[in-house]
């Protein structure tokens, strides 16, 4: 731990020294505060020499799986591809990193630039008549569509009257909670054994309290519902607007399009389809497209170009606000649209359809393995990814998808189950995008199938698994234990009797 | 598809052998099979219509740069701007670190395979707990107006009343989120300043205080850059209220700036983009939350909470989600607001930048910034018709710069400064008409003397 090392007067890095003549302008600045805006303690903020610094948090990282190192097929709707190296070097570039959002417009038009024509190519890619940018990440899109709904129908004066969004239990969870984040009520539709929800069901959730649906197709199973241009049509036909949530956008770009299915709002999520890096969990970007009768109501403020020059407005009235300070991630903007540069029209196709086989590649090879499944449609292929089930497994042996996970992790590679709740039993969802190679997913897929005769062998393996982790098994009821929780180091240090005391050793 | 086409660097599989043998391997004879279950009246049918690739790193490398080059960034001309987004030194430190691949390319991984990330991040939580003098601080959110917002609605749900009064003085943008966020359902009442002080009218919020109000929110040091001396008094006012004291800040003052917790802050919260993140034209921000220890505060964050845990071998750090059940990963629209990707490599950035700081840096830099920002005010203050600052208060890195004496718009004054190769500060006049003509301008560290000097000397021949 960080607060295990160094001693007190060590120092990492020194800011600046203020000239004589400032501090005698100044005077004893920080002493003349009145005494409640004063710092009286200093904060106990670790002491460690810079070269302790950067071996503690390289170490770190030495602890931690990025895509890079591994086949990251078993991140399931994460859509793990490779960040190119070359956007990295471009999006540092004191170009983009130094320039401060409220500069005169005429010295920003470079970025302005990036901003507006990121946008026009993703109008074209998803069939929209205007995008904005500023979405911190997908649900932050999400919670703006939602938000966009609730705007039009305040504006028609339906708002009391159209209370709910309809979804699907396969579709992220976000697209249930941003919308009743935005103060709707779900209603959440469940799959019959085709595995999307049929027509009857969704005729039935239709009604005048409807004000949308926000869904994923393909949702996270990886199958694509194919009447989706009727769920817009009966929804539409209701009053309610209908939002196509594509973070499983990855293999159907150029394929098919958000607006040609009658879709009135969609978002793509820049650090899934769009390869920039996702950061442990950010920063991404998200990207919010809609049909022209709705751009009135986005984000504020618009990039706007006059045929010379780039530039902002502001004056939006209908705008729903603010979703995020400034534009948006530009760091993650500049990577996507470098992404789509260097592969062009023909690229991105090409890009979904060997995502799309590759996943089916692997599907079949996951279907010669004995006690995994894909429920739901049987043997019908799969768009960009599947959702397995080792039920088989666990009744035959008792080790779960979690065991069978963990275990997978000793082979130094990962593996997710599914969203909460589980609809598929002792789920995995396995995404292998156009990044892997033929031998990569040979290689996955005979690391399962290793495991999976584990499970029959040497069932205690997999129960105590991981053996050849960072760390061990945890303990994870103190996690949900108010008395026993240690959010910060200092919390732990108060709660626990046997915390270690200031001369311990480092971890 | 042509074949002649080299393989894409980013896809192995685009090798024509490649896609045979899976082909084969599946059993079908053309990857259009695969697509079977989307109707022929939803396929698109034609290329889409983007512009010519550059599929090469020196054509890529080209193209990118002309289109910056039409950027002239913050190292080229001197930047006085704040407002939300701050030219702080980025240590290469930080850098380093975040450039990691280990880090910048992880992401969901179970505490096991990503330990590193769920440490770094503890870490993180950590260091901003003592900066704060909190137990309890967020995996990070998307911003600081996210955190603003969340936190409002996390009052109104400990709470459950729905009055918010905010301080008239808080970042605009941050009221706009808090106004489209918190929704409808809402009651958003804003607290004016005494003109002279920038300070909260103690009065008028009295006036406004009453048991159906479920947070007071002000910012210390506001917008304006101005400091509020009254913490404890408007704290003890909220809690005799009933009514929770939610408080916005910028940890980077916090080495010299008494901490919100001190004077009686309930849920503290902003941005930490000034601890070690590039500005990138608004992109690179992060929001913080932070509370006290308590049951009824933490089920109400949305977002993740990383926890230290034992495990299975004594002494060994192992660490895991808190109260997972609460957030809208387990429980969909039950979960508490929503959660999802955001800003956690932003969040092992200032950790780093904090543990290479530690107390003494974090003072130093605070007292610097204070001490330029003086002399700056000092020095604008001399010259006829300006006035630094415009309110009577303490200040931190910002300040009100009235122009009223002058007789020139802010406008025509920042346009010469332009031609000087300065970015004057943010123009006020319209989002705080009542400062007449005036500007919010920033000095921070990476101000030498002679950088103040010369934007006091341009100004000077601005308005003569």
């Amino acid at each position: 731990m960080i607060f295990e090392l160094g001693r007190p007067g060590e120092r990492g890095v020194l800011p600046p020294r203020v000239e004589d003549e400032i501090r005698d302008v100044a005077g004893d600045i920080v002493g003349t505060l009145p005494d409640g805006l004063r710092r009286m303690t200093p904060p106990a903020l670790p002491e460690v020499a810079q070269p302790q610094v950067v071996r503690h948090y390289l170490r770190l990282s030495q602890e931690n799986l990025g895509l890079d190192f591994n086949v990251d097929i078993g991140q399931g709707t994460c859509t793990m591809k490779y960040s190119p190296r070359i956007n990295e070097r471009l999006a540092g570039l004191p170009k983009l990193t130094a320039i401060h959002p409220l500069q005169p417009e005429e010295t920003a038009q470079g970025v302005l630039e990036l901003l507006y024509t990121f946008e026009t190519i993703l109008c074209e890619i998803s069939g929209m008549d205007r995008f904005s940018l500023q979405a911190g990440a997908g649900s932050a899109a999400i919670y703006g569509a939602a938000s966009i709904i609730r705007a039009y129908h305040a504006e028609r004066e339906e708002l009391e009257q159209r209370r709910e969004i309809i979804t699907t239990i396969f579709s992220h969870p976000s697209d249930a909670a941003c919308a009743k984040a935005a103060g709707f009520d779900i209603v959440t539709l469940y799959p019959d054994e085709d595995g999307y929800p049929d027509l009857a069901a969704l005729k039935a959730a239709v009604s005048e309290r409807t004000a949308g649906l926000m869904v994923a197709n393909p949702e996270d199973t990886g199958i694509y519902n194919p009447h989706i241009a009727q769920w817009v049509q009966i929804v539409h036909d209701a009053g309610g607007l209908c939002f196509y949530d594509q973070a499983n956008a990855n293999g159907i770009l150029g394929i098919t399009r958000a607006r040609d299915a009658g879709f009135d709002l969609c978002h793509f999520n820049l650090h899934k389809t769009f390869s920039t890096p996702h950061g442990c969990g950010g920063p991404g970007a998200g990207a919010l497209g809609v049909a022209q009768h709705l751009a009135q109501f986005l984000p504020t403020p618009v990039v706007t170009f006059d045929g010379e020059r780039y530039g902002l407005d502001a004056d939006r009235p209908k705008s729903i606000g603010k979703l995020r300070a400034f534009y948006g991630v530009i760091g993650a903007v500049l990577k996507a649209y470098a992404w789509v540069m260097s592969l062009g029209a023909e690229g991105l196709l090409e890009a979904s359809e060997i995502a799309v086989l590759n996943n089916n590649y692997l599907l079949k090879l996951m279907r010669e393995i004995p006690g995994v499944d894909a429920p739901y449609a049987k043997g019908k292929h799969r768009i960009e990814q599947v959702r397995y089930s080792w039920q088989e497994l666990c009744d035959e042996t008792g080790v779960t998808s979690e065991d069978i996970g963990l275990r997978a992790a000793d082979y130094g590679t990962h593996y997710w189950t599914s969203h909460h709740p589980f609809v598929v039993p002792e789920p995995c969802t396995l995404e292998p995008t156009e990044s892997f190679s033929k031998a990569d997913l040979d290689e996955y897929a005979a690391i399962l199938r290793q495991v999976a005769e584990e499970a029959r062998t040497n069932p205690e393996l997999l129960k105590t698994a991981p053996h050849n982790s960072t760390v061990h098994r945890a303990d994870h009821e103190p996690l949900d234990d108010p008395t026993q929780w240690a959010i910060t180091w200092r919390a732990y240090l108060k709660k626990r009797d046997d915390a270690p005391d200031s001369e311990s050793e480092a971890s | 598809m042509n074949s002649r086409r080299p393989a894409h660097p980013y896809m192995p599989n685009s090798v024509p052998e490649a896609r045979a043998e899976m082909l084969a391997r599946i059993g079908i004879d053309s990857v259009d099979e695969l697509y079977q279950d989307i109707p022929d009246a939803l396929r698109l049918n034609r290329r889409l219509d983007l512009p010519d690739p550059v599929p090469s790193e020196v054509e890529l490398t080209h193209h990118v740069s002309k289109m910056l080059a039409r950027n002239t960034s913050c190292d080229e001309y001197l930047s006085f701007l704040g407002a939300g987004c701050y030219h702080h030194h980025v240590p290469a430190v930080c850098d380093e670190i975040n450039g990691r691949s280990e880090f910048l390319t992880a992401y969901a991984g179970e505490p096991y395979d990503d330990h590193g990330r769920f440490q770094a991040l503890f870490e993180y939580q950590s260091m901003m707990g003592e900066l704060l003098d909190m137990d309890v601080v967020n995996v990070p959110t998307y911003d600081g107006l996210q955190a603003s917002a969340t936190a409002v609605r996390m009052a109104v749900r400990i709470t459950n009343r729905r009055r918010v009064l905010v301080a008239a003085t808080i970042r605009p943008d941050t009221l706009s989120k808090i106004r489209d966020y918190c929704g409808p359902t809402l009651t958003i009442e804003t607290i004016p300043a005494v003109s002279e002080t920038g300070r909260l009218d103690l009065d008028a919020l009295d006036a406004s205080l009453s048991s159906d109000v479920a947070a007071v929110y002000f910012e210390n040091p506001c917008f304006l850059g101005s400091l509020d001396s009254q913490g404890r008094e408007i704290a003890d006012r909220a809690h005799a209220a009933g009514a929770i004291c939610v408080v916005g800040t910028d940890p980077i003052s916090l080495g010299v700036i008494a901490p919100p917790a001190s004077y009686g802050a309930d849920i503290v919260c902003g941005d930490i983009q000034s601890l070690g993140i590039h500005m990138q034209y608004g992109g690179g921000h992060a929001g913080f939350i932070a509370t006290r220890d308590e049951e009824r505060y933490v089920m109400e964050y949305p977002s993740r909470l990383f926890g230290l845990t034992p495990t299975s071998v004594p002494g060994e750090y192992g660490f895991g989600d808190v109260a997972y059940e609460r957030t809208s990963f387990a429980k969909r629209e039950e979960g508490a607001e929503f959660v999802g990707t955001a800003s956690a490599l932003w969040g092992i950035t200032a950790g780093v930048y904090l543990a290479l700081m530690g107390p003494q840096g974090m003072r130093e830099l605070g007292e610097g910034i204070m001490q330029r920002a003086q002399y700056a005010m000092t020095k604008l203050n001399e010259i006829d018709g300006v006035t630094a600052p415009l309110l009577d208060t303490p200040h931190f890195r910002e300040f009100t710069v009235g122009f009223a004496g002058t007789g020139k718009s802010v406008a025509e004054i920042h346009r010469a400064l332009l031609e000087e190769r300065i970015f004057g500060g943010v123009d006020l006049s319209t989002s705080f008409p009542d400062l007449g003509p005036a500007a919010l301008y920033c000095v921070t560290e990476q101000h030498s003397k002679a950088d103040i000097d010369h934007l006091v000397a341009a100004v000077r021949r601005a308005v003569s």
